[in-house]
């Protein structure tokens, strides 16, 4: 805020200490880079000579397509579900007081405390049981509950922010409440729910310890193909597809940005 | 001088007269409205009538309950029991978008996705009606509140003060039955604020739409009223003309709530059940016998004067009190003069001279008698137990 006051020294240290928070951050993705160009088949760094080739064998890797494709479907349904359910939670919260309320904020966070293996172990037992272990419903089932939490507070969060009297002024201007909903109180929301969504997509893309226990080898998602991988070999291909990953879920953030500004769909911005 | 083109939200029937041809005078009526939250009685039982077209201020301390009232004509919350009339129609369970109220809120909530020309015209669509005619109400009301050009800018583009201008024009655009103002100046810089009253009152009298105005501001309720309700604890303590509130406060609370006043102990001399002679140091004053009922002549009690009311004694006048000249406050038309007086409830007495006055106006640490010039003023029986309220 307050800029040039501060003594050149300080600034200096608050300079240099900001770039260390900034290395140690991604210090990890950089080592994983510049591994996945080794010319040679071993995990090194810093690699000796440089290719591609990992990169077109990743690629080319018939568990990774799969798991791509798995994965794709899983968050797709995964995280769009737990849009419409967490943010018609987080519209039941916000707006009407009912019994048992306070029980169930705490049970659609609670995800946040239950350890991802005890979900994935709890799906795979409840599969078992009913009889359709190891199909992509269970697998979408257990990244809803996993991801339900942050949807909620994404979604619950901008109603938070938004004025109730605009909706008031609707209404008094004519709009009965379910044009009060689709004029004013979801195009309002849009931020939110895409800011939900994307963080819902993300998370259940990457999600590896739950999706572990209740993926098959037909249905396994991306990481859980990785993990496969990685116990039978080690070369650079682990970090080719690592370096896509990171790749493809900036473009996401870059594109979602284009449209909405960054500041607005990580709803660190006041809507307003 | 001013030309308001008035036609894209004029009213059908000219105001106050129904298509019967019969005046009716009360626009909105409240009947024993009562609302609680939870142990909190907010609006005790309630009565007001608002005569159409005028614009009725309710007026009172933050807390007092006059937004809740507000609130329950526009159908925000619903009464726990108790009438509310707008038209001569029951609204009471009515919902808030078909009744057909204006309002404009403190921070005027324009939707901030839409640009000028939507907020406004967003009542009409609400009411489907055909685009060309939206269009061309949109552009009459905007001209109206004399704001044009701007009809593709969003809200966040454009200042405090055109923000109102769209705010007013998207509330009366539907023709509402009652237009309802919360605290809608308060956002506004001091200058804006006096130019925007001066306009919002030249519209709603051109229009004469029934105005229902809350406020805490006393002296805004004093300029912009015609009517104005002065409420504390959720009942109404006194219902009048602004001049009227002023001059003639009903109790204590209405007496120090509006305006400045100075509370002085005097002594009753005569009291003949119509007026009563009040006797302050070597001045008396005639005051309103009413609210002396239950003191006997001879009882002391509590003489409320405007600071206009004083000035400082000239040679041979009867002097109230006497006082030590403290500070003066230059306010350009006036001469804020504050003097310290023991017998005074607040230990110290405002004199407000003109300017013209100001010339001899005496320096601070000047020993001076108070003289009252007024006619007019009200006197209350001295609160017993709790002390006295503090004037100013």
């Amino acid at each position: 805020m307050r800029e040039g006051s501060a003594h050149p020294l300080l600034r200096l240290l608050g300079g240099t200490t900001v770039a260390a928070i900034l290395g140690f951050l991604i210090l990890p993705a950089f080592v994983v880079t510049l591994a996945a160009f080794n010319g040679k088949a071993i995990l090194s760094f810093p690699p000796e000579t440089w290719s591609w080739r990992w990169f077109i064998k990743a690629i080319a890797y018939q568990d990774f397509q799969a798991g791509l494709h798995n994965g794709l479907i899983v968050t797709g349904w995964a995280s769009s579900i737990a849009l419409v359910v967490g943010a018609a939670f987080a519209l039941a919260l916000d707006r009407y007081r009912f019994r048992l309320k306070r029980t169930l904020e705490l049970v659609l966070l609670s995800p946040l405390v239950i350890p991802h293996f005890t979900i994935g172990l709890g799906f795979l037992i409840l599969a078992a049981q009913l009889g359709f272990a190891r199909g992509y419903a269970v697998i979408v089932a257990c990244h809803i509950v996993l991801v339900l939490p942050f949807v909620l507070r994404s979604v619950y969060i901008s109603l938070r922010n938004l004025d109730p009297s605009l909706e008031l002024a609707a209404a008094s201007l004519g709009a009965p409440p379910h044009r009060v909903l689709t004029s004013i109180t979801l195009p309002l929301l849009v931020p939110g729910l895409v800011s939900g969504w994307l963080f819902a997509a993300i998370l259940s893309f990457n999600e590896f310890t739950a999706s572990l226990f209740v993926t098959a080898q037909r249905t396994q998602t991306l990481p859980v193909a990785m993990y496969n991988y990685v116990r039978e070999f080690a070369d650079p291909s682990m970090a080719a597809i690592s370096v896509i990953y990171i790749a493809g879920t900036a473009m996401l953030l870059i594109f979602a940005n284009a449209f909405l500004g960054l500041g607005k769909v990580l709803n660190v911005e006041h809507s307003r | 001088m001013l030309s308001i083109p008035a036609e894209g939200v004029a009213y059908s029937s000219a105001a106050g007269v129904t298509s019967r041809g019969v005046a009716e005078p009360t626009a909105v009526a409240l009947d024993r409205v009562t609302k609680r939250f939870g142990e909190l009685t907010a609006i005790d039982q309630i009565s007001l009538a608002v005569r159409r077209g005028e614009l009725m201020t309710l007026l009172g301390p933050s807390g007092c309950g006059k937004t809740t009232l507000l609130n329950l004509v526009a159908g925000f919350l619903l009464p726990e029991s108790g009438e509310i009339v707008i038209d001569g129609r029951q609204v009471t369970d009515i919902p808030t978008y078909r009744r057909e109220t204006g309002i404009m809120f403190q921070s005027y909530a324009l939707f901030p996705h839409m640009n000028v020309a939507e907020n406004v015209g967003y009542g009409l669509r609400m009411r489907r009606l055909p685009k060309p005619e939206i269009a061309r109400r949109v552009t009459d009301a905007l001209a109206l509140v004399k704001l044009e050009g701007v009809n593709d800018r969003k809200p966040r583009q454009l200042s405090g003060g055109q923000q109102q201008r769209v705010a007013l024009a998207r509330a009366l655009i539907i023709r509402p039955k009652v237009l309802l103002l919360d605290e809608p100046f308060s956002a506004l810089d001091r200058n804006l604020r006096a130019a925007m009253q001066v306009e919002l009152k030249d519209i709603q009298r051109k229009l004469g739409v029934t105005t229902i105005f809350v406020t805490h501001d006393q002296g805004e309720a004093l300029s912009l009223s015609d009517r104005i309700a002065v409420i504390a604890e959720g009942r109404i303590r006194q219902l009048g003309a602004p001049g009227e509130i002023y001059r003639r406060p009903a109790d204590r609370f209405v007496a120090s709530f509006i305006g400045d006043v100075n509370v002085l102990s005097a002594r009753i001399e005569r009291n003949d059940g119509a007026t009563a002679t009040v006797a302050v140091g070597g001045a008396r004053v005639l005051v309103p016998a009413g609210p002396l009922k239950a003191v006997e002549p001879g009882g002391t009690v509590d003489l409320f004067l405007r600071p206009e009311d004083l000035r400082v004694a000239r040679e041979g006048e009867a002097i109230a009190v006497h006082g030590l000249v403290r500070t003066q406050v230059y306010q350009g038309a006036h001469i804020d003069l504050y003097v310290e007086v023991p017998q005074a409830a607040s230990g110290r007495v405002l004199l407000r001279l003109t300017a013209h006055e100001g010339s001899s106006v005496p320096p601070p640490g000047t020993w001076i008698g108070i003289a009252i010039i007024s006619v007019e003023a009200v006197a209350f029986p001295q609160m017993t137990g709790g002390g006295r309220t503090p004037g100013t």
